[in-house]
């Protein structure tokens, strides 16, 4: 506290959302390799989205202090949590952090009021019961305060594991694979509920998924993992339209990924050399002419041109050839379009009512664009090796 | 019907029960959740009781509590009377013949509290003895009594070690599977009987009664 004390001028005026919440630098090799880098602020969702076995869990466990990482340090709330160099290691119930398990982990022989309090222990007695049935009446659970976890259905045992998190006032909110246990239905309100609930929170909240859609859906920003690496944050539009190499672009599910050299590179327009033609890439160039790089682009950035009349972006980068492949994802049909000379299709996306309109089959001769400010140039990477299928 | 013996068999029964208890509780935690080298060295001596007569498990401890023993000696010059043939030669018996009785269950039991419950309960800030009491224990409670029963219903019928440890002095180690034993050499067969049938009526109960309450109704761990 002396050290706080001293410092205070230069603290106060650095005083980032970031010093109050969470910070997160953790290093080692066994038995999980980790080389992660975690920045949360008070009130932001930031999603921590990797494929399975990529160590997301191990990184939320980090913070909770179940696992202790060989290197790093752990920051939350101005408080040090963990610093293996200082040998600062708090245990889990000095830490302060809610978690919710990713199968809730509630305490199957509890009510889940009694469930609620168990976490109220910083609480005088007399006033855990009241508090925990306003914990539970804030996650619309009225009513079911006597139910054991057996007898709630897997939608209400989330919100017990929510509110059980929260009651604690944790500084931190940690969610590991929230939704992962619960129909589809469930989990469409359980979004709604979070979204509405995190509007409320002044607090860091960590959301761990493997899926990209429910990250890009209700986080603020995204951090990328792979085999433990963290390898680009930003918002979720940032990492799926812009991802910092191919790897990230194969992780983030980015369909259209090639390899390409830099012909031109100019103030105002790159121009990428791939498959005879040369791609109008709008944006400051980065990269030198004659670079190897590799290109990719959102499926929402082809363009399919109309048969009848000319529409927009008609004039960048037009690309001719045949629907190789037509599937229908939920009100979507994605088409993969062959091209001459092209290694892979390029993927593009309509609505499946204009594709029908269009009678646009497999075979059929179409044209499209490529939206100039769509197209994404990173740098060059193998796309055959070290990647993830 | 010898009562003193019974009353005997009834308390050396308790007291074990209330000394393995706390110990086979600790172990059984350590066992089951903090896996170490040389951990099956550890549960098989600790079933050894399970598998050796009682006479060569009684022979072994003879020795080792005998005034010849470090043990025993201890024992003689802390108390002034040996530690073979007296209540506590049999009580110290009693705990070691019963460790797998009273660990094996309670090991299982704590083997099946999932590890995430555990760690929500500290993430939930409860302090470790409060996660004991108020998690742990409640739900590892039907192994815990079934290792009580056992290990009294146990102690109870136990011949063999008894006799080689604690020799047969009415109040001090004549239990009542070793008055049953006078009994039928003394040609009593009446008073051996009704010895027999009262530890068999005892058995019984207690066992049905620890099966009844230890079936996890309500409690789906996972």
């Amino acid at each position: 506290m002396a050290e706080a004390a001293t410092e205070l001028p230069a603290a106060a005026t650095e005083l980032t959302p970031v010093a109050t919440g969470l910070r997160v630098r953790l290093t080692q090799r066994a038995p999980i390799p980790l080389d992660a880098a975690l920045d949360c602020a008070p009130g932001e969702t930031h999603a921590l989205v990797g494929p399975s076995g990529s160590g997301k869990t191990t990184i939320l466990r980090c913070i909770a202090g179940l696992h202790g990482a060989a290197e790093g340090r752990i920051e939350c709330g101005g408080a040090v949590w963990y610093d293996a160099a200082a040998r600062i290691d708090l245990t889990p119930q000095a830490r302060s952090a809610g978690l919710v398990f990713q199968h809730y982990a509630l305490f199957p022989h509890l009510s889940a009021q009694a469930n609620v309090e168990a976490a109220l222990g910083h609480l005088p007695v007399g006033d855990r019961a009241a508090r925990a049935t306003e914990m539970l009446a804030r996650v619309h659970l009225s009513g079911l305060e006597a139910r054991k976890p057996a007898q709630l259905s897997g939608g209400q045992q989330q919100r017990v594991a929510v509110a059980r998190a929260l009651a604690r006032d944790p500084q931190v909110l940690l969610l590991d694979e929230p939704f992962s246990a619960v129909d589809r239905v469930t989990r469409q309100k359980l979004y709604r509920e979070l979204s509405e609930l995190r509007r409320t929170l002044a607090l860091p909240i960590v959301l761990v998924t493997h899926d990209l859609d429910e990250a890009a859906m209700l986080s603020d920003r995204m951090t990328i993992l792979h085999r433990g690496r963290t390898l680009q944050t930003g918002t979720p539009r940032e990492v799926m339209t812009r991802p910092a190499d191919p790897l990230v672009a194969r992780l983030v599910d980015m369909k259209n990924v090639f390899e390409a050299r830099v012909a031109k590179s100019a103030a105002a327009t790159t121009g990428v050399a791939w498959n005879g033609t040369v791609l109008e890439v709008a944006g400051a160039p980065a990269f030198a002419a004659g670079t190897r790089v590799c290109w990719g682009i959102p499926v929402a950035g082809v363009l399919l041109h109309r048969r009848d009349r000319p529409s927009r972006g008609e004039h960048e980068n037009p690309l001719d050839g045949s629907v190789a492949e037509c599937l229908e994802i939920g009100e979507d049909m994605h088409m993969g379009m062959r091209i001459d000379g092209a290694p892979a299709l390029l993927w593009l996306k309509v609505a499946t009512h204009v594709a029908r309109r269009n009678r646009i089959a497999a075979g059929e001769a179409i044209r499209v664009s490529l939206l100039a400010d769509a197209i994404h140039v990173m740098p060059w990477r193998d796309l055959a090796r070290d990647m993830p299928a | 019907m010898d009562w003193t013996a019974f009353a005997l068999s009834l308390r050396l029964a308790g007291w074990t029960v209330a000394v393995l208890l706390p110990f086979g509780l600790a172990v059984a935690r350590i066992l089951a959740w903090h896996p170490f080298g040389g951990r099956r060295w550890v549960e098989a001596a600790l079933a050894l009781p399970l598998v050796l007569p009682p006479t060569v498990l009684g022979f072994y401890l003879l020795v080792a509590f005998g005034g010849h023993s470090p043990l025993g000696r201890i024992f003689e010059s802390l108390t002034g009377h040996t530690l073979t043939f007296s209540f506590a030669g049999l009580l110290l018996a009693s705990v070691i013949f019963n460790l797998p009785f009273a660990i094996q269950p309670m090991q299982r039991a704590f083997e099946t509290i999932p590890t995430d419950v555990r760690a929500a309960a500290a993430c939930c800030g409860m302090a470790p003895w409060r996660i004991f009491t108020r998690i742990e224990f409640p739900l590892a409670w039907p192994g815990i009594l079934s290792a009580i029963v056992l290990t009294f219903v146990h102690t109870l019928g136990e011949f063999g070690v008894v006799l080689m440890v604690g020799g047969s002095i009415p109040g001090e180690t004549k239990t009542i599977a070793i008055a049953i034993y006078d009994r039928v050499q003394a040609f009593d067969n009446a008073g051996a009987a009704s010895m027999a049938a009262v530890l068999l009526v005892l058995s019984f109960i207690a066992i049905a009664a620890a099966y009844g309450t230890a079936r996890p109704r309500d409690i789906h761990v996972g």
